[in-house]
């Protein structure tokens, strides 16, 4: 004790560790806050020098140019909605894309580690040849050269089976409309959804209790397809109609309209990110040891069983955190679509600008949007790898 | 113990598994057509392929290729005047010298690089360039023979791998400025002109330079004990990731001059520059992390009981790991940012990808959109596959996951 505080005592305070961490995080603190401070200071006067100010209040003025696709939208609607039109077309390619992109890196993955040497080969060559070329070259191959040169024009475009057409001017696929019972349905939706998610939580306690596995998604999906047809059936009329493109004199009727820049970013961002993924399922295949799989097939599990519940949990352990990163990746290339004109939250953003010329604030909300949802993924993904993670003692 | 080795060496000889001769038929059997689902997908897949290079044939014999030879000069290095072509050249020369030099000193890896480059660059002079190109073309060879004779002759000489590194690193800085000029002794070429390929690999190469030793101090920062660094050093990492490159080039075109006084009005080149250094940093930083995570803490605790402080014992016994470690991450990033610099576009620089443009518009060159574009995809795929190769055999060299 005594030694001790003699010790504290005999150091000087320039000596000391402690002091010394303090002093040197307040003056890096100070050296980047006085960085921070110098740029902020220049583009205030920067700012003053051009006669402006930073406000937010351009986003309530009438916006005047118009977006082709997404939610509703008028040439006459503010900034500020323009914005979130162009947000809502960002998550929608980005939802898609990862969809599609997570069924072709599966396929792909599983098909380089197949027994058969030519579907082993090809899938090799895909991934070697996509990973290896810039997206932004492939973007501009789908768009410039597949959309806009190799395919018809309207008049003459190819069907695909199940109505779909290809043209110049996008892809026309059939789509389900809201009638006006569709809100009387989606009360029994909603309901069943709600019931669903109850006899998941209650048959999987059940099931934990009784140390048994089972389908508890199965049971839950069971109630709200059931309650979803009944609903159908007792609603009067149908709530969805289904619209079929139709050619007419100029353009197709009816369906669903995906234009071009919307499908090449859609093709080049799944191909694209396709090809990572296959990689990572790959390798999180073979991260599963032989022995796993032996081992839960000699303790009598069937053939689905030992995948679904040895193997597939952990090899779910290594594929989920590139998996996550692939998913931000697809999201934040999604902004390469301001090059072919795909109006999402970047095209948007840039335009507000060039109509307003608020840099700082329209630099804020970009990278503010796309923070956000990087941020809101992984989130989610790391909720879902807490509870696959291994549990250790 | 001789004897020992000698003994295990023959049981080893011995145990060899035997060279199995697999008939054609037996092989076709249990690799394409060991079941009926394995035998339908067999069919597909030659279907598949079969189709895809019948048309990419049909197409490729019919195409325009002529409009590649015409432009190469632009697609490659744009407009850069040609009587200053030589300093390109140069820049080339002084390459192929040292990694011929690299290659004779050390063989193995380097060797088979410097052989390839050499042999590459003969070929092409036997493809129809001007005479002039030729004569350049063949020099590239002759600069890698030159290097192997004396790397080979400085082999185990100690003062000669020094000049070797050494040379190595200047390497970077004399390019950029034989490409760029100085003021005053090499005329400057800077904006006035436009870069084509050129720049897509000079961008590559020092957003990769400059970002590396930053990496390294956000990653040593973002895993200090000090809490107010490796806040800051976190918070920056996060924020550069969260975001995509265009936005950060938007930001770089648009608002950098706002955010500086106005007497200081970097060209658009050293922002695109800068931008991508700051970007690529952050995920540099991310694999580097990655390293310094892998390696366990008796390293740490044996290296300070032995009394190195903190500093050495970063610099002397846990980055040489942690980098090793993580070289294939790092070549990765390389290539996807040099994949990255055809983004730059998007601020109006013209590099390969954003040249094409200006020779699509060319009324002589309509619909030559699909060449130009494969011809692009070869470029990149070519360069970003061997890299990746070569990471994959450094890899091996130094033995990762093996020691």
């Amino acid at each position: 004790m005594n030694n001790k505080a003699a010790s504290s005592q005999s150091i000087p305070f320039w000596r000391d560790i402690r002091v010394l961490r303090v002093v040197g995080q307040v003056l890096f603190l100070l050296i980047i806050a006085a960085g921070i401070w110098w740029l902020l200071n220049n583009l205030q006067n920067n700012l003053k020098a051009y006669g402006l100010k930073i406000s937010f209040g351009f986003l309530k003025n009438t916006a005047g140019f118009p977006i082709s696709e997404g939610l509703r939208y008028d040439p006459t609607d503010v900034n500020g909605y323009a914005f979130w039109v162009g947000i809502v077309n960002t998550i929608r390619v980005a939802v898609i894309g990862i969809v599609l992109a997570t069924v072709i890196g599966i396929v792909v993955g599983v098909a380089r580690l197949s027994s058969n040497w030519l579907v082993k080969k090809l899938a090799g060559i895909y991934v070697e040849v996509i990973r290896n070329i810039p997206l932004l070259v492939q973007l501009f191959f789908w768009y410039f050269a597949v959309m806009l040169t190799a395919l018809p024009l309207v008049k003459n475009s190819i069907r695909l089976p199940g109505l779909i057409y290809l043209t110049r001017r996008g892809v026309y696929i059939p789509w389900a409309t809201a009638t006006e019972s569709f809100s009387t349905w989606m009360f029994y939706v909603i309901g069943g959804l709600a019931l669903a998610i109850i006899v998941y939580v209650l048959r999987r306690t059940q099931l934990k209790r009784a140390e048994r596995p089972g389908f508890p998604i199965a049971w839950a999906g069971m109630v709200f397809i059931l309650i979803a047809f009944a609903g159908w059936f007792l609603t009067s009329g149908n709530p969805l109609a289904l619209t079929v493109p139709v050619l007419k004199k100029f353009n197709f009727v009816g369906g669903l309209w995906l234009s071009a820049s919307f499908t090449a970013l859609l093709m080049g961002l799944s191909v694209y990110t396709g090809a990572f993924i296959a990689e990572i399922v790959r390798a999180g295949i073979l991260a599963v040891s032989k022995g796993q799989t032996e081992a839960a097939k000699a303790v009598g599990l069937k053939r689905a069983q030992v995948l679904r519940l040895v193997v597939m949990p952990q090899a779910m352990r290594v594929i989920i955190p590139p998996l996550t990163s692939q998913y931000l990746n697809l999201t934040k290339n999604s902004s390469l679509a301001i090059l072919i004109g795909y109006y999402d939250l970047m095209n948007v953003g840039t335009t507000i600008f060039n109509q307003t010329g608020r840099a700082v604030e329209m630099i804020l909300l970009i990278m503010a949007s796309y923070l956000t949802m990087s941020l809101l993924t992984s989130l989610l993904m790391n909720y879902y790898n807490r509870r696959m993670k291994l549990v250790e003692r | 113990m001789n004897d020992n080795q000698q003994i295990v060496h023959t049981v080893k000889e011995q145990l060899r598994p035997p060279i199995e001769r697999i008939p054609v038929f037996r092989w076709l059997k249990e690799n394409l057509f060991s079941s009926w689902l394995n035998a339908i997908l067999t069919v597909v897949s030659a279907a598949l392929i079969v189709t895809v290079v019948f048309g990419l044939l049909k197409w490729a014999l019919g195409a325009r290729w002529e409009v590649i030879p015409a432009n190469l000069k632009l697609l490659l290095v744009g407009t850069y005047p040609v009587e200053y072509l030589w300093r390109v050249w140069t820049t080339g020369y002084m390459i192929a010298f040292l990694l011929g030099f690299s290659g004779g000193s050390h063989g193995g890896l380097m060797r088979r690089v410097s052989t390839v480059v050499a042999s590459v660059s003969v070929l092409f002079a036997i493809l129809p360039f001007p005479w002039g190109t030729r004569g350049w073309l063949v020099g590239i060879a002759v600069a890698a023979a030159v290097g192997f004779g004396l790397g080979h002759l400085s082999k185990g000489i100690r003062w000669c791998k020094r000049l070797e590194i050494a040379a190595w690193i200047l390497s970077f800085p004399i390019s950029l400025v034989l490409l760029n000029g100085v003021a005053g002794i090499l005329p400057v070429i800077g904006r006035r002109t436009t870069w084509g390929f050129l720049l897509n690999l000079i961008g590559a190469v020092v957003g990769i330079g400059l970002s590396f030793p930053i990496g390294v101090l956000l990653a040593l920062g973002r895993r200090s004990e000090l809490p107010a660094i490796r806040w800051v050093c976190t918070a920056y990492i996060e924020i550069i990731r969260g975001v995509p490159l265009i936005s950060l080039l938007f930001m770089a075109s648009i608002m950098l001059q706002l955010l500086l006084p106005a007497n200081i009005r970097p060209d658009l080149l050293i922002r695109a520059m800068m931008t991508v250094t700051a970007f690529s940093a952050a995920y540099m930083a991310e694999n580097v992390r990655g390293g310094l995570q892998a390696i366990p803490r008796g390293q740490y605790e044996a290296a300070s009981a032995v009394g190195l402080n903190r500093a050495l014992i970063t610099i002397l016994i846990i980055l040489p790991q942690a980098l090793r470690l993580v070289i294939p991450a790092i070549v990765g990033q390389f290539i996807s940012l040099f994949m990255d610099t055809t983004l730059f576009g998007f601020i109006a620089i013209l590099e390969l990808l954003n040249i094409t443009r200006s020779i699509m518009g060319n009324i002589e060159w309509r619909g030559t959109i699909f060449e130009l574009y494969v011809f692009i995809g070869i470029v990149f795929w070519i360069l970003c596959y061997s890299m990746s190769y070569i990471s994959r055999r450094i890899e091996k060299t130094l033995g990762v996951g093996e020691r």
